[in-house]
């Protein structure tokens, strides 16, 4: 086994543990914290494959942001609705026989896959991915409209959580 | 001679060769060697924090006309090594209803978000731990580990100071990365790369003469993320005891504490590099990397110097101002330069006029900015002023 | 050894084990004493009432929906900011409207006073 196998199912097992223990521990605040493990594997793994840019943008994005506006949210809500409920239900059952259906389903689907054989095209050691990026991103025949759409998207995700903020401040 | 104009490429090699000619793997060789060379290079970095504890602790006494640490060794300069072994033999407490892993977790990330960051920090050309092409987007993601410790800390130490420290120092350290982040992004236009060692070697002109206004949001905003004075709502003693940290004891406070004081050193470091031409100084630096590399602690240090200055001369701000002044202020002000810069340097590029164009474009924003706020304050004034009457009739 | 970021995991590595090493030899070196008084929660002498999990002000969740809209727009930035230089002028427009549609949002924000602590 290559040393970057071994490195990738170290990876792999961080994410789905943590993951797992997300959706499993008590306290929620933990589950936040157990989430940030997750996302840090995530970036682990973009950094294997050598996409930098990727791994930096999870970590700003996810675990400086999102993940610190999850526990904003957290640490908002009173504590008598937390940590009370326990994490499973009665339809633990059915949600297991879904989800291993599900898994059964891709599983045969990605089996029959031969992308997987395929390799990535070798990048010669000095190419610049992120001025290729730029260029891409700003380029009318590439991603120029996704690129501006983005920011419209983002200004109605503001204007959003404005109007419902100012919703919840007059009630 | 090879050895004094890439030492450590020379070192490099020459432990390669000792270690592979015994049997070894070339890859394992390779990592073995690294390993070796960053403990010596985090090693190096907390010797410097022990001296950076001294050097801050004699230039705050200074600035409070003090004398500071003057009694173990020539002027107090083995006072720190005193505070460790104090540290180290001291109790370590953990509170009642703490959350064990997570409290002790906290100063361990505390610390490593800034070991971290000297992993790109260019010293000389050929003296750098490793050239990330997305430098800058590793110095904010190195901070947000920072900003996750802070949280950790506050919320495992289950002492109510310490949440609300944690959230005020949360809330400040995402707000000012914004502005932090659109100073980063005029740099980049500016160097057209995100690597540290890019970013050097495009300052023929050092990039303050670009960018003046930009080191101004730059420097503010670093203080902020720091958490010093004028920033320090984090720890205001006078409201919140400590702070995030108000639980931690012994050693876990000593490694909050230097991670503060190696942090403010890296930013100096980080200032220097983005605005001051890094290791360069009229052509110094072609002696050898290691004069350049001298060069670069010293622009460091006193970078270091300049937000001690700051730090001991300016009292904290409330927080609304705090919040305020980010983000009706620095945010879009940043902004602007960021469009300013990059049309006007697209314009002059590679022409003559580039750096003059800029600087003036950077005039022109700061007197409208100025402009801006006078009549801005003068409309709040007649505001108040109309107001007060009818205050007074009210009264009677 | 094309990728960069094996260095930086060992630094992660070695960045947590130095902090460890600290903390470790404290607790070594350290009496371990501890009784009741000693562990409570500080608060300048007084008893502690109730626990830490106090309600924060809406406010902090306000500013941290707007930094994360601001910090995924500087990381779309971040690309073209590093190629404009290689690139047609109207790169530099592109870059100056998706600004400018997030600066109407910023404005937006603070008219409606959601940039006010109070």
């Amino acid at each position: 086994m290559q040393i970057t196998q071994i490195l990738f199912l170290i990876f792999a097992a961080i994410i789905l543990g943590s993951a797992f223990k997300v959706v499993t521990t008590k306290k929620m605040i933990h589950a936040a914290f157990w989430l940030i493990v997750t996302l840090f594997g995530v970036a682990a793994l973009y950094a294997m494959l050598n996409a930098g840019f990727m791994a930096m943008v999870q970590i700003v994005v996810y675990v400086g942001a999102i993940a610190i506006l999850f526990i904003f949210a957290i640490m908002l809500t009173r504590k008598e609705l937390l940590d009370s409920a326990a994490p499973l239900n009665k339809n633990w059952t059915v949600a297991a026989l879904f989800a291993l259906l599900s898994f059964s389903g891709l599983f045969t689907l990605l089996n029959n896959w031969r992308g997987f054989a395929n390799t990535a095209p070798e990048l010669s050691a000095d190419m610049d991915t992120i001025t290729e990026l730029g260029t891409a991103l700003v380029t009318p025949n590439a991603y120029l409209l996704p690129f501006e759409v983005a920011s419209v998207l983002l200004l109605a995700a503001l204007i959003g959580a404005v109007y419902v903020a100012n919703e919840a401040k007059s009630e | 001679m090879e050895f004094w104009k890439d030492p450590i490429n020379t070192i490099f090699a020459s432990l390669l060769k000792s270690f592979t000619s015994g049997g070894m793997s070339e890859v394992l060789a390779t990592i073995l060697i690294w390993l070796i060379g960053i403990l010596l290079f985090v090693t190096f970095a907390m010797v410097l924090d022990i001296f950076l504890v001294w050097i801050e602790r004699k230039v705050v006494a200074r600035f409070q006309d003090r004398l500071g640490p003057n009694r173990i060794g020539p002027f107090g300069i083995f006072q720190p090594f005193a505070d460790i072994v104090k540290l180290l033999i001291k109790e370590d407490i953990t509170p009642v209803g703490a959350d064990v892993i997570l409290f002790n977790l906290a100063p361990i990330f505390s610390m490593m978000s800034v070991l971290l960051l000297w992993a790109i920090m260019p010293f000389a050309p050929l003296m750098v731990g490793v050239d990330l092409n997305v430098g800058m987007l590793y110095l904010v993601a190195a901070g947000s580990i920072g900003t996750l410790s802070v949280i950790m800390a506050g919320w495992a130490s289950n002492n109510k100071y310490a949440t609300m420290g944690a959230f005020r120092t949360v809330a400040q350290m995402i707000s000012y990365e914004i502005p932090m982040v659109a100073a980063i992004l005029v740099i980049t236009v500016l160097a057209g790369s995100m690597g540290a060692v890019g970013i050097v070697e495009a300052q023929e002109i050092p990039f303050i003469f670009y960018a003046p206004l930009t080191f101004i949001i730059f420097l503010i905003s670093a203080i902020a993320e720091l958490g010093r004075s004028p920033f320090d709502l984090n720890e205001a003693e006078s409201e919140i005891v400590a702070g995030f940290h108000t639980e931690y004891t012994g050693m876990k406070f000593g490694l909050f504490y230097a991670g503060e004081l190696l942090h403010s050193f890296t930013f100096g470091g980080f200032i220097a590099l983005l605005f001051f031409g890094g290791h360069r100084f009229f052509g110094l630096e072609e002696l050898g990397p290691i004069v350049g590399a001298l060069i670069f602690i010293g622009k460091a240090l006193f970078f270091y110097w300049v937000i001690m200055w700051v730090k001991y001369t300016v009292p904290r701000i409330r927080i609304d101002h705090m919040l305020a002044f980010n983000w009706k202020f620095l945010t879009p002000l940043a902004f602007i330069l960021l469009m300013v810069t990059a049309l006007v340097g697209r314009l002059f590029l590679e022409s003559n006029w580039l750096v003059p164009a800029l600087f003036l474009s950077n005039i022109l924003i700061a007197w409208l900015t100025v402009e801006y706020l006078k009549s801005h304050a003068r409309k709040e004034r007649e505001k108040e002023e109309a107001l007060k009457p009818s205050a007074q009739m009210t009264q009677h | 050894m094309q990728n960069p970021w094996i260095y930086i995991g060992l630094f992660v590595l070695v960045g947590m084990f130095i902090p460890i090493a600290a903390i470790a030899i404290a607790a070594f070196l350290g009496p371990k004493k501890p009784n009741a008084i000693k562990q409570s929660t500080y608060e300048c002498g007084i008893e502690t009432v109730g626990d830490s999990w106090i309600q924060f002000k809406a406010q902090y969740y306000i500013f941290a929906l707007v930094f994360l809209v601001f910090d995924v727009e500087t990381v779309f930035l971040f690309p073209w900011a590093v190629a404009l230089n290689k690139l047609p002028l109207f790169a530099v427009f592109e870059g100056i409207i998706f600004i400018l549609i997030l600066l109407a949002g910023l404005v937006y924000a603070w008219k409606k006073g959601m940039l006010e602590w109070a």
